[in-house]
């Protein structure tokens, strides 16, 4: 679409015509464009202009004092068309060198024309210096506008570097965090992994123990002839060897466990026992908990569904929002074990893991006693970093990191609260195999 | 002589009657098992005194060590059984608590049963 219509056309025409002549130094072009009654307004304070003579005078006044064609570039037109008449408001760049050196000075102009027998002609002129004032009475020139431009953008283009390299640290920051949350949950892992493992261990040391006893005594009732003794014997060895084999291989899965956990999240899908999955992680948040805070207790209960089918997901990673869920729920029950006013005596802290086969999909939930979520933070705890924990004792991270692995398992990470009667946290996973 | 051991875990039965041997072959111990605090007090009700000698472990889910001890040293008075917690972290805090609710004496995982079977023998000559 053409920018003007054509009578507009017309009036730019005459107006550039105008200008142009002024930059050309050709006064009869310049005022062959200009009524008979044509007046201006310039911008100094005597510059005025009440007829056509006046007018050609001044400006061949100027252009005898600087003799050199102007250079001008229009930066916008803006036109309105009356009936038989127009006006036009433009601003230009004045170039023009003096003395050698270039002087440039924004200029705006209103243009008055009146269409006059068969053409437009001006008939006023109106010239004035844009207000882009810096302190009162002085006025910045083009140069000054477009050098400050230039100091703008350059700080744009700092500012934008910096903040780019300050996001750049706080994501290097952020996942450092989230490595050091990854180690901190390994840490409590390893406590609670550290009781798990010493029980087997024990087994084995004991059963072995006695079965160097047991050997022996064997050899003595042989000596003496009584063969039902040292069969009884004989069998009472080879079941304690039974419970070595077993206690060694329980001590073996759980070695085999915590370093499936700090392999972290590179981890492969694979069809998971989630009951399995699920009562592991208790054991070892409870004992995490028991190993760091002597004090701690509380009763831990599974229901478990039997026709739980299994799912493929990452076991380490599920595991790790569950140990998050559990970890949680023990806190919330401790603590208010631990501020119990005289009327709850009766209280006892209790976290209780359900699951439930529900055909395409599965859940399972970690449900606590304790004193609920207030409704105010509800919408937050999700949030990275939100905590309520005294400082050293909680990162935040815990729920955000559990939100985005269900999330990236295709599932959904719910919260159910109710003040004074404690939190269930639902984890759905989709059952792929079922379609 | 009876011997009440608690422990969540089942192989101690095992582990107990195999050390025990001779002494449950010659009717010098009499053996008894539970998995719980909770199973430690129902056994305690049903044949109050009949246990002279309580073996409990602390770190137990539900009822703990320390709650059981608590329980059967302010329930069964005249005489009271004999306690000894086992614990698998041989920390002072657990040993304070232990011995500020009366426990007889304190040993810790793994244990040594020559050393235990001192200490019974030491019951029977009182
Ligand atoms: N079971 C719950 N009952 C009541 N409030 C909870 C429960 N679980 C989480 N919250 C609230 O949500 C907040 C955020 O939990 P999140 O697991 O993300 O971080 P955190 O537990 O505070 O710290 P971190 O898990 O990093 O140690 C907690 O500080 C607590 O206020
Ligand atoms: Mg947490």
């Amino acid at each position: 679409m053409p920018k003007y219509t054509e009578q507009e056309q017309e009036v730019i025409n005459v107006h550039n015509v105008f200008w142009e002549a002024l930059a050309n130094r050709d006064i009869d072009l310049r005022f062959s464009c200009c009524s008979e009654n044509v007046t201006f307004i310039g911008t100094g304070l005597h510059e005025k202009a009440a007829n056509k003579a006046e007018y050609r005078i001044m400006n061949e006044k100027g252009v005898n004092q600087f003799p050199e064609p102007f250079q001008i570039d229009f930066i916008w037109t803006n036109i309105s068309m009356f009936h038989k008449q127009a006006v036009v408001t433009c601003e230009v760049i004045w170039k023009q060198s003096i003395n050698g050196k270039i002087s440039s000075e924004l200029v705006r102009s209103t243009t008055l024309l009146n269409y006059e027998e068969d053409a437009w002609k001006i008939v006023h002129v109106h010239g004035s210096v844009p207000d882009y004032r810096l302190a009162e009475g002085e006025y910045m020139t083009t140069e000054k506008i477009l050098l400050r431009n230039r100091e703008l953008e350059q700080k744009v283009f700092e500012r934008t570097q910096e903040l780019g390299k300050s996001l750049a640290e706080l994501k290097a920051t952020q996942s450092q965090l989230i490595q050091s949350e990854k180690m901190a949950s390994l840490g409590e892992l390893t406590a609670g992994i550290a009781h798990e493992i010493q029980n087997p261990l024990n087994f084995v040391n004991n059963f072995s123990e006695v079965n160097v006893e047991l050997v022996a005594e064997l050899k003595l009732e042989l000596e003496k002839g009584d063969i039902a003794e040292a069969i009884a014997i004989a069998d009472d060895i080879a079941i304690n060897e039974g419970k070595i084999l077993q206690h060694g291989k329980r001590a073996d899965s759980i070695v085999k466990g915590m370093l499936q956990h700090s392999r972290s999240s590179n981890g492969i899908n694979e069809p998971t026992d989630i009951n399995a999955l699920a009562d592991e992680y208790l054991r070892l948040s409870y004992h995490g908990l028991r190993a760091k805070d002597k004090s701690f207790n509380a009763d831990f209960k599974t229901e478990f569904d039997a026709s739980m089918p299994k799912i493929n997901i990452i076991p380490q990673d599920i595991g790790r929002v569950l140990l998050n869920l559990i970890n949680n729920a023990f806190y919330v029950v401790a603590e208010r074990q631990k501020n119990l006013s005289g009327l709850e005596e009766t209280y006892k802290p209790s976290v209780t893991i359900i699951t439930k086969n529900l055909g395409d999909r599965i859940e399972i939930s970690v449900m606590d006693n304790g004193n609920g979520i207030p409704e105010e933070i509800r919408n937050k705890i999700f949030q990275p970093f939100f905590t309520t924990k005294p400082t050293g004792e909680g990162t935040g991270l815990g729920l955000s990191l559990s939100y985005d692995i269900v999330k990236a398992h295709g599932g959904e990470l719910k919260v159910e609260s109710l003040s004074g009667e404690g939190t269930t946290f639902v984890i759905t996973l989709p059952n792929l195999n079922i379609r | 002589m009876r011997i009440l051991i608690v422990d969540d875990e089942r192989d101690i039965q095992t582990l107990f009657e195999q050390r025990f041997r001779k002494e449950i072959k010659n009717n010098e111990l009499v053996l008894a098992f539970a998995y719980s605090g909770e199973e430690a007090l129902k056994y305690l009700d049903e044949k109050e005194q009949h246990a002279i000698l309580i073996l409990s472990d602390i770190n137990m889910p539900g009822m703990s060590g320390l709650d059981l001890l608590s329980n059967i040293k302010q329930k069964y008075h005249r005489p009271p059984p004999l306690v000894m917690m086992i614990t698998a972290y041989g920390d002072e805090e657990n040993y304070n608590t232990a011995m500020k609710l009366g426990a007889d004496d304190f040993l810790t995982k793994p244990l040594d049963f020559n050393q235990l079977k001192e200490k019974i023998k030491n019951i029977h000559h009182d």
